[in-house]
């Protein structure tokens, strides 16, 4: 979904001839790899956890 | 049609495949290698748009690290497709009728939204540099130059939450090895001798008197109790590794008898990556 964002960025960056689309570029790119990568982790860590990845079951903090 | 053109037209259909596979795809091995060739091909299609800088770095930092990542995360976990597409028909109508509506509006836009955009600004091939000569133009260094001067504390605030980010995720999976026999240096350093070793004066011939004496002092009867006496010692010369006073905490979790139940597991998961590949 951002890599779609990202390419609108792009593309109206070339077409109206300003840099400041590419720039804005570049911090989703940032954002998106620190989260893509913090999401994994906690991934790992549910799996690790409870064995599963399913939404159904991550159902601990219900009361 | 000219051969930017009909290259655009083949990584965009390439993408398009790639990324209608990646969501269908029934093994996730499969899509996350389907989302690597969707990357690429916008790579390439960031190319043909002269934004060479950031078609590099999406190569570099997703196709490099991040989908490396996915994939070990992927191959790591067990997953069972079968139970994530269980509601998927169910759930089809709301799915299809948002999707609808989106591809709806932006048609809307895209057909009604670009007249009053005014022609674009072709980027000159050649711009002036700092001495006042014509020099090539580079998207990087145009880049560059607008990240370290207007962008700055941006760039700033960037660096900060990759770092944080780096932080987080050491730290949610960080699983200390309770079966490693390796010792830690900083720990071994600060040993001093006063603490491995105490001089006690021992009687060349020894009276049972004596060994009265000894048991009627309270504070030398604490210590006894506190040490694994060796045979010929007198009983207290050797201290238990336990009740050595270092100035930091002992960790327990260092101990060379850990259980070996990480191995067991680790070796289970390798099973589950074999069936998955298979």
């Amino acid at each position: 979904m951002l890599l779609a964002v990202n390419m609108n960025f792009v593309a109206f960056s070339h077409y109206l001839g300003d840099m400041h689309g590419q720039v804005f570029v570049f911090f989703i790119l940032t954002v998106a790899a620190a989260e893509s990568a913090i999401g994994l982790a906690i991934l790992v860590l549910l799996f690790r956890n409870k064995a599963s990845i399913n939404a159904e079951d991550l159902n601990t903090l219900k009361g | 049609m000219d051969a930017k053109t009909a290259f655009f037209y083949l990584f965009a259909v390439v993408l398009l495949v790639a990324s209608f596979r990646v969501v269908t795809a029934r093994n996730p091995v499969h899509a996350v290698l389907n989302l690597i060739l969707a990357f690429s091909q916008a790579a390439a299609i960031w190319l043909l748009l002269k934004a060479e800088f950031l078609a590099i770095a999406l190569v570099l930092v997703y196709l490099g690290a991040v989908m490396v990542l996915f994939l070990f995360v992927v191959m790591m976990l067990d997953i069972r497709i079968d139970a994530l597409r269980q509601g998927f028909w169910r759930h089809f109508p709301l799915a299809a009728f948002i999707g609808v509506l989106i591809v709806f509006e932006m048609g809307m836009v895209l057909m009604g939204g670009f007249s009053s955009i005014e022609e674009p600004k072709a980027i000159p091939a050649m711009v002036l540099n700092a001495a006042g000569q014509p020099e090539p133009y580079s998207n990087t260094k145009e880049l560059g130059r607008l990240l370290y001067t207007e962008y700055l504390y941006p760039v700033e605030i960037a660096a900060t939450i990759l770092l944080v980010a780096m932080i987080a995720a050491i730290a949610l999976t960080l699983r200390r090895r309770k079966d490693s026999k390796a010792i830690n240096p900083s720990e071994q350093i600060r040993v001093r001798a006063q603490d491995r070793v105490r001089l006690v004066k021992v009687a060349a011939t020894r009276a049972p008197q004596v060994q009265e004496e000894d048991a009627g002092n309270a504070a030398a009867q604490e210590t006894k109790a506190h040490t694994r006496a060796f045979p010929d010692t007198g009983g207290d010369a050797v201290r238990h590794r336990c009740h050595r006073h270092l100035s930091e905490p002992q960790e327990p979790d260092r101990s060379a008898h850990g259980h070996r139940a990480d191995a067991a597991g680790r070796e289970h998961e390798l099973r589950r990556l074999l069936a998955l590949s298979g």
